[in-house]
């Protein structure tokens, strides 16, 4: 039996023996059961099919800003991204593109393209100057198209892609008159080319191992800095691809590290968390006016920036351990903020470092309102919906969804009408079998937050009867918020579902059972390294498995690419 | 009579050079029979809807008592009193699960719109919207225009998994999209071909030129999704194309004003507001052309809405509030359902205020409007409402109640594709396969 099997076996009997029935419903965390042995080096790879993923957004963002410059407008809309396994930067290897989306993406490509090739603009923009601007200058916009071309691309152009956006400029300007609104035409093409908008994987045949297949360098390029930078390889990246470095273990040790210590990496940092958290949906939260009047859409967006903050100061400026998230008093408010904290802002506008007071029943991110607000409903908190977002978006823990035909013959007790808390109400669930096993994973998290009402500011009671925030996880008893964020500061299923959610995010997938042993490993060094995030993405973008690949399913021949130039200097 | 070409007439209008276009909106265009004719001389397009709202209804105060053209208006149905003539009701019609495991809310009202149940929002088909958009759609700027009205982007518009067709939530966007840049006015005085637009059709066919070599690239899985996004540049392009050719004359449209900014959320009288203002800019966006296809969600189907001062949405209402015991149903429960029946109301008026030949909009549309179980608080996908609102130009009878007895609502699915002219025998899987029409519908 391979050392896979006994893992699967393990956690199966695992599963029947002493889990509840909800989480055999759900799946189990990969690397979840430990092994005697435990990799100290990077285990042998077995590779997945190359990746063929859509921007995000903030990616979009982030490499038409790194291109162009931040001040260039993007002026087209998103379609909200799919997520999948938890997270969006899995969807991305699933998600079509709409009609709608094109119209969007369109809309972007001719907003950006009119303002980098506006009069203001032209001139640093565009490297050549063209003998006349009423005739076509084909040297010049070879050139323009040869510059944007690989940094848009993420590799070099081949000779007939090249030859197609020059003659897209030339048509334009026949047609318009006017060599500049020629390039920008041909640079709204590629700006809504495939090639720019998802991120298409090519391989070549691995000279080391015959019938086997490799990243070629340019794409494992792509991979590395979106992953580190949630953006597009700049020049530097793009040269050391072409000059082979990053086939080399040294050579690609440099160019993470260099990222790593780049302004760029924090954004990486933000996009993951961002996407972890799930504020992609945050701008929907609506909270009743009546009974929540503080909340309004500046507390919404603070508050996300609140916990994105906290993030970065604790885990990129102090390299701080990953687990005290869920315990810091540091965090970060604006006067906006400040009103629903019930805490002083001094700061009129912008944001000042601050400390939740002791005794507060806050510390932790889990008793931020970017968390007690977004998993509340419109009109009161809900232990249910927190307790399930503790699970599944910090422990890697999935909740089905309920049963149906479910019995509410307690709840619809029109005698039982005097529910006035939160646990009272849920008792109801908990007490129903069809309910409970999965209530019972959820509940007793949530309801340790049931000091904080359902747009986050303190309260003792609930319709006039005191509230009892007392809890167990993990077998341990505790109180409150402060309770709720030592214990999963504790739980060690916290940094494994962390290292999971990362690397799903760095590969666009979950990890496959061939990986495991390799996530255990990571697991293993993320430990050793004292839980610093930015370490663990080191390891992954310094390791073999994170660029492993097979041929694509149903591909017979693996397309190989002509020599192609490669671009020299550029403006990011 | 002798058929007028506009082509021919406008023929060298598109040197980019400013023509007046005098082609004047003839009542020759209306045939003896009184159907209405567009300006082109073809006939006015029929047009296709879908219409959800969110957690069923209280049956006994929906489904009539009596099947058949003289039905009765149970409390819920009442507000559609107007319209009982141009509504069929189906009640009783069942999403099949073949032990697909019920997601609560989606496997329903996916399973209606693909015939297919899945155990969550990945469709193993089309949704029927774009099923019948693909075969009216061509030639419209839009292939179809979806909308959300309670705050929320949600969409039950797929072409495959994992990519639905995203809902506008802001009417002042959705005017922006349809009446904002790239809209030609039919009844404009003059029209002038853009040249800029010529030269971004040319740039989106370079783009598309290598399409085989990234096909031949990546896997099966991916080459679907890079099919979808070379199908949606194609859409851009007719789009473009269309733009290049003096729109057909449409008789009594004028070009809505912007709609005011309102509040986007889930509290209903604001719902009531958004989805006001968005059934009209669709109506009118129908009425000219711009899309065959609309797609509206008045609520998600776990339904957001809640009443101001609440705590409670409706969603968490039909699994919380207790049956009222003189009543015998979930009062606040009903208020809901009733409410949603009023804004089906606030749509159907929005396009049969739009006068079309001898009839109006709605005569020429085809309007499928379903939710997404029938009892909420038990999940239940048998008996989920359905119903069709007006005539599809004369294909489709409406005007009575329809009791399904426990068939496939597939039926009903297959019926309103076969209605819009599509050559399709059977559809759905499974229990869900019929190849049986539902003859009442068909005129």
């Amino acid at each position: 039996m391979s050392k896979i099997e006994i893992h699967l076996r393990c956690a199966a009997q695992l599963t029947a023996r002493s889990l509840t029935a909800c989480f055999a419903l759900g799946f189990v965390l990969p690397g979840a059961v430990s092994f005697a042995q435990v990799p100290s080096s990077e285990p042998p790879f077995a590779g997945a099919p190359p990746e063929v993923r859509r921007l995000t957004e903030s990616q979009y963002r982030a490499t038409v800003a790194d291109i162009f410059g931040a001040d260039v407008p993007v002026v087209g809309r998103f379609e909200h991204g799919l997520r999948a396994e938890g997270l969006l930067s899995v969807g991305t290897s699933e998600a079509g593109i709409s009609a709608f989306s094109v119209e969007q993406y369109d809309a972007s490509a001719r907003g950006i393209a009119a303002e980098v090739l506006s009069e203001k603009r032209r001139e640093q923009m565009v490297l050549c100057r063209p003998r006349s601007e009423k005739s076509f200058d084909a040297a010049c916009a070879k050139q323009f198209v040869e510059h944007y071309g690989p940094l848009l691309f993420r590799r070099p152009l081949s000779a007939e892609e090249v030859k197609r956006y020059v003659r897209a400029a030339e048509a334009a300007q026949q047609r318009l008159g006017d060599f500049y609104q020629g390039l920008q035409f041909a640079l709204a093409g590629m700006l809504v080319s495939p090639d720019f908008l998802v991120r298409i994987e090519t391989v070549t045949p691995d000279p080391k191992h015959k019938g086997e297949v490799r990243l070629d360098p340019y794409s494992k390029a792509t991979r590395l800095s979106y992953f580190l930078t949630d953006s597009t390889p700049d020049v530097e990246l793009l040269r050391a691809a072409g000059a082979g470095e990053l086939d080399t273990d040294a050579g690609l040790a440099r160019q993470a590290d260099r990222l790593i210590a780049s302004p760029h990496f924090e954004r990486a940092i933000r996009a993951f968390f961002e996407d972890m958290l799930e504020f992609d949906t945050f701008g929907e939260l609506a909270k009743d006016p009546v009974i929540y009047p503080a909340f309004n859409s500046i507390v919404a967006r603070d508050a996300q920036e609140q916990t994105l903050r906290t993030i970065v100061s604790l885990l990129v400026e102090q390299r701080g351990d990953y687990r005290d998230l869920f315990t810091t008093e540091n965090t970060y408010l604006t006067r906006a903020l400040g009103t629903v904290y019930r805490l002083p802002v001094a700061t009129r506008n912008g944001w000042e470092k601050a400390q939740y007071p002791a005794g507060s029943g806050r510390e932790g991110i889990l008793t931020n309102i970017s968390f007690l607000a977004f998993y509340s409903h419109p009109g009161r908190s809900s232990s249910t919906l927190r307790g399930k977002a503790i699970r599944q978006v910090f422990l890697c823990q999935a909740i089905p969804d309920p049963p149906n035909n479910v019995d509410f013959s307690v709840v619809q007790d029109s005698s039982n009408t005097a529910m006035p808390t939160a646990r009272i109400r849920l008792e109801a669930h908990r007490t129903s079998p069809a309910c409970a096993g999965c209530h019972r994973l959820m509940d007793p998290l949530g309801l340790t937050l049931e000091n904080f009402d359902g747009l986050g500011a303190y309260r003792t009671q609930e319709n006039g009867a005191l509230i009892d925030a007392s809890g167990t996880f993990d077998g341990k008893e505790y109180q409150g918020g402060s309770g709720l964020g030592q214990a999963i500061h504790d739980s060690p299923q916290t940094p494994r579902c962390l290292v999971d959610k990362m690397y799903r995010s760095a590969v666009g997938r979950k990890a496959t059972p061939d990986e495991h042993p390799y996530v255990e490993y990571l697991n293993q060094t993320f430990q050793g390294d004292g839980y610093r995030v930015p370490d663990l993405m080191r390891a992954i973008a310094v390791s073999r498995t994170f660029y492993a690949v097979t041929l694509p399913k149903s591909v017979v021949n693996p397309p190989q690419r002509a020599a192609v130039q490669i671009p020299n200097g550029g403006r990011s | 009579m002798k058929k007028l070409d506009r082509r021919t007439v406008l023929k060298g209008a598109l040197g980019g050079a400013a023509i007046g276009v005098a082609l004047p909106f003839l009542d020759v265009f209306l045939n003896s029979n009184g159907q209405a004719l567009a300006a082109t001389g073809q006939r006015v397009p029929v047009r296709f809807g879908t219409w959800i709202w969110g957690c069923g209804f209280v049956p006994e105060r929906w489904v009539p008592t009596k099947t058949g053209k003289d039905y009765d208006l149970p409390p819920d149905l009442e507000p559609l009193k107007a319209y009982k003539s141009d509504l069929a009701i189906f009640s009783g019609y069942d999403v099949k699960l073949d032990g697909v495991a019920n997601k609560p809310h989606i496997t329903g009202c996916l399973g209606v719109r693909t015939g297919i149940p899945v155990p969550n929002e990945s469709v193993r088909a089309p949704t029927i919207d774009v099923i019948i958009g693909d075969a009216i759609s061509p030639g419209t700027r839009f292939s179809s225009i979806e909308v959300s009205t309670s705050g929320i982007d949600r969409s039950y518009s797929y072409r495959a998994a994992g990519s639905a067709n995203p809902s506008e939530v802001s009417p002042v966007k959705l005017y922006q999209r349809i009446f904002g840049d790239g809209f030609q006015d039919p009844n404009a005085a003059t029209f002038t071909p853009d040249p800029h637009t010529m030269v971004r059709k040319s740039v989106l066919s370079a783009v598309t030129e290598d399409r085989q070599r990234l096909m031949r690239a990546v896997g099966a899985d991916d080459r679907r999704r890079l099919e979808e996004y070379f199908t949606s540049i194609r859409q851009l392009e007719d789009q473009l194309a269309l733009q290049l050719q003096p729109p057909a004359r449409v008789e009594n449209f004028t070009k809505p004003d912007a709609p005011p900014s309102t509040p986007m959320d889930s509290e209903i009288s604001n719902v009531m507001v958004t989805h006001k203002l968005m059934a009209g800019l669709l109506a009118k966006a129908l009425q000219c052309n711009q899309t065959k296809v609309v797609n509206v969600l008045l609520s998600d189907t776990t339904s957001n809405l809640r009443r101001a001062g609440s705590s409670t949405t409706h969603h968490t209402l039909t699994h919380e509030e207790p049956v009222n015991a003189t009543l015998g149903y979930q009062e606040q429960v009903g208020w809901f359902a009733q409410q949603s029946m009023v804004a089906w109301k606030d749509f159907l008026d929005a396009l049969s205020s739009i006068k079309e030949g001898d009839g109006t909009l709605l005569d020429n549309c085809m309007i499928f409007a379903h939710s997404d179980c029938s009892i909420a608080k038990a999940h239940a996908v048998e008996g989920i409402p359905m119903m069709v609102a007006g005539r599809a130009g004369g294909r489709i009878r409406t005007g009575f109640h329809l009791a399904g007895g426990a068939d496939p609502a597939s039926r009903l699915g297959l019926t309103l594709q076969q209605a819009m002219g599509l050559q399709v025998e059977r559809w759905g899987v499974q229990s869900m396969q019929t190849n049986r029409t539902i003859t009442e519908l068909m005129a």
